[in-house]
């Protein structure tokens, strides 16, 4: 069998199981609705969770980012999954003992404020978007380079399914989903994991193998990628390129990012009790460092086997994945010297980085560029990190049905991420801005169509995303995260730790934080990304860490605040108590 | 009853505080701040440091969290034991 028609096979009979667990799960009141009816086993929220997490971003890209940047690339392995613990200690048992349906609930009842509940859910809704745009994205690289249909082919097979089960199932059906989704993702990424580290270290766990020789010789791995790596220009793969100031606040960024990030959040509102809530993020983590724990190692395999099997290779009889991502527009090369061979080094091969393409072949079969290229160094191929980990089984000559199941799996992270967001900017919506706010005579029933619609609405601008990808997609993924650290990270925090914080305090510091954040990122990225380098930066801190920085202020504007007016009323006071108790 | 309620409270404060001071130094101190100091040792493949920040440091974080699970079962079978 081809591997496409197995691809096909896999999609195919993951897409049934989805839909089979969506009929099985639908919701039949808000409360399914919105959490799951709150009876979701801890084991299996530590599932769902886990999915819900690990999007395309964890899948497909993040080991091609490391694999790119070596010791930098830790920043998001601390980061993705520290967060973890603060949301396990901090925030998940006592917002499951508020016990109401989302963030912004939480907030607008803490702060006694309808203000600061509005503004909740626009932060929630533009971190949710950003994140979604970046699964669209997934979808449509899986779909295009395995099952050889058009990226808006895919995206809208991929929209059909979740719309089928989150509008119909809500919280209860993405719950059960998620729990499929995450078992057929982590067994495609730990499958050809392992068949690598046996190829290249002889050892089975991926984990022991990035830190062992390589089979046939007394070098370690790690010391061989240190030196190749040199010897090609990089800096070493085990040393930093960044100051530590910078990673400092990156990887902090990401961390109290990730604790206030709603759509994990709420998952945690899924569960029984006040224990299981805390159960659920061990179980959580655990899962989710399965996969993070195995995305470093196959960073480290991906580099070196991409360096052995290309590196002054003849471009004829170069390996057929190279061209089948060169076809896609992934890959590009560029013969500077005129030897017909590929020569792989440090720096941008070509002027304006990505190529675009001549309709023109050269002598060697090669796509023609329209680029120039940059002549400050040797380097001839243009590589796209996302390829990566979809590349590597085919890079490592894997049989057909390991990279069929890479492909199901990249499926299951994207869609699985997708689902838990349209769920929280639906119940934001219907929950949040009309029942609580605008419409508060509505009766539960209308108020489950409304999530329904609002679910439908968010499902077809997430497509028209993945349909029309804003060209600034990979540049605002530092916004979820700054924006989630600068806003609801220290209000959910203060909430719960610090009774007095009054609405004055919470509402000036969550404005404060998204502005100052929002605007530094802007400044860097968009207005004037000529000068956004080391220099130019504020303490050296990048728009990637600026989230670090913009929840301090946060905490300070809202603690100074607070203190010149007027405490909050006597209920607040008696909630926060009650929510301190298990 | 205030004053079980505000003990309780107290010793959660204690357990969750101590746990992200390991947290802190786990991640932030062995995996970045240290972490060249660290990588003049090694284990087998691993410079240390680079362990820490790729590897180590989210083993810790695993068992943060179930020490904190096991930590708050204990503490609250104490609370409802002394309520009744």
């Amino acid at each position: 069998m081809t591997t496409q028609l197995l691809t096909y096979i896999f999609v195919g009979a993951t897409f049934a199981l989805y839909i089979g667990i969506a009929l099985w799960s639908r919701a039949r009141s808000t409360n399914d609705f919105y959490v799951a009816g709150k009876d979701v086993h801890p084991l299996a929220n530590g599932m769902a969770t886990a999915a819900d997490w690990m999007s395309a971003a964890s899948f497909l890209s993040m080991a091609g980012l490391i694999a790119f940047l070596g010791k930098d690339g830790s920043v998001y392995l601390m980061g993705w999954t520290g967060g973890y613990v603060l949301l396990a200690l901090l925030l998940a048992p006592y917002l499951r003992k508020f016990g109401k349906f989302t963030v912004p609930d939480f907030i607008g009842e803490r702060y006694y404020s309808k203000t600061a509940r509005k503004l909740a859910v626009v932060c929630l809704i533009f971190i949710s978007f950003t994140y979604i745009a970046g699964q669209m994205r997934g979808v449509g690289i899986v779909f295009s380079r395995f099952l050889e249909v058009d990226i808006n082919t895919g995206v809208i097979v991929g929209m059909a399914i979740v719309f089928f089960y989150a509008v119909l199932g809500g919280m209860k059906g993405i719950t059960y989903t998620q729990v499929a989704q995450y078992c057929v993702l982590i067994f495609a990424y730990l499958v050809p994991a392992i068949f690598i580290s046996i190829l290249m270290t002889g050892e089975v766990i991926p984990q022991i193998g990035f830190g062992s020789t390589l089979v046939d010789s007394q070098v370690y791995l790690l010391d061989k990628l240190d030196q190749v790596t040199k010897d090609l220009g990089f800096i070493a793969y085990t040393e930093n390129v960044k100051s530590n100031i910078d990673i400092f606040c990156i990887t902090a960024a990401l961390m109290f990012g990730t604790a206030g990030l709603p759509h994990v959040i709420v998952r945690f509102f899924t569960v029984p009790s006040v224990g299981a809530a805390r159960q659920s993020a061990g179980y959580a983590l655990i899962f989710i460092a399965l996969l993070y724990t195995t995305a470093p190692a196959v960073s480290a395999f991906a580099r070196m086997n991409l360096i052995d099997s290309i590196q002054d290779q003849p471009y004829s009889t170069s390996p057929s994945w190279f061209k089948n991502w060169e076809e896609i527009g992934l890959i590009a090369w560029m013969d500077k010297n005129q030897d017909g061979k590929i020569q792989y080094s440090s720096g941008d091969a070509l002027e304006n980085v990505k190529p675009s393409y001549q309709e023109l072949r050269g002598s060697n079969g090669q796509r023609l560029l329209e680029n120039e290229p940059n002549l400050s160094n040797e380097n001839e191929i243009y590589i796209d990190r996302d390829i990566i980990v979809l590349a590597n089984p085919e890079i490592a000559q894997l049989p057909g049905w390991v990279i069929a199941l890479v492909a199901a799996g990249g499926l299951a992270a994207a869609l699985s991420t997708a689902a838990g967001l349209l769920l929280v900017i639906s119940s934001s919506v219907s929950h949040d801005l009309l029942k609580k706010t605008y419409m508060p005579q509505i009766t539960e029933k209308q108020e489950l169509n409304y999530a329904r619609i609002a679910a439908a609405v968010a499902i077809g601008i997430a497509g028209i995303f993945g349909i029309y990808p804003p060209a600034f997609v990979a540049q605002v993924v530092a916004f979820a995260f700054g924006l989630a650290a600068a806003t609801f990270f220290p209000a959910l925090f203060l909430g719960i730790f610090y009774k007095r914080l009054n609405k004055e305090g919470a509402i000036t510091g969550m404005l404060g934080g998204l502005l100052f954040t929002a605007s530094y990122i802007i400044y860097f990225k968009f207005i004037n990304p000529d000068i956004n380098n080391s220099d130019s930066w504020f303490l050296g801190i990048s728009p990637e860490g600026i989230g670090c920085i913009g929840m301090i202020l946060n905490f300070t504007l809202s603690l100074s605040i607070s203190i010149f007016t007027r405490p909050p009323p006597k209920e607040v006071f008696d909630m926060v108590d009650e929510i301190r108790q298990p | 009853m205030k004053d079980k309620t505000q003990q309780y409270w107290k010793a959660n404060l204690k357990i969750v505080l101590s746990l992200l001071v390991i947290w802190f130094i786990a991640s932030f101190g062995f995996g970045i701040i240290f972490s060249d100091t660290l990588d003049q040792i090694r284990l087998g493949g691993f410079k240390l440091g680079f362990w820490f920040a790729q590897q180590g440091s989210i083993y810790i974080f695993v068992i943060i969290i179930f020490l904190y699970v096991w930590l708050m079962k204990r503490l609250d079978k104490k609370l409802s034991e002394e309520e009744k």
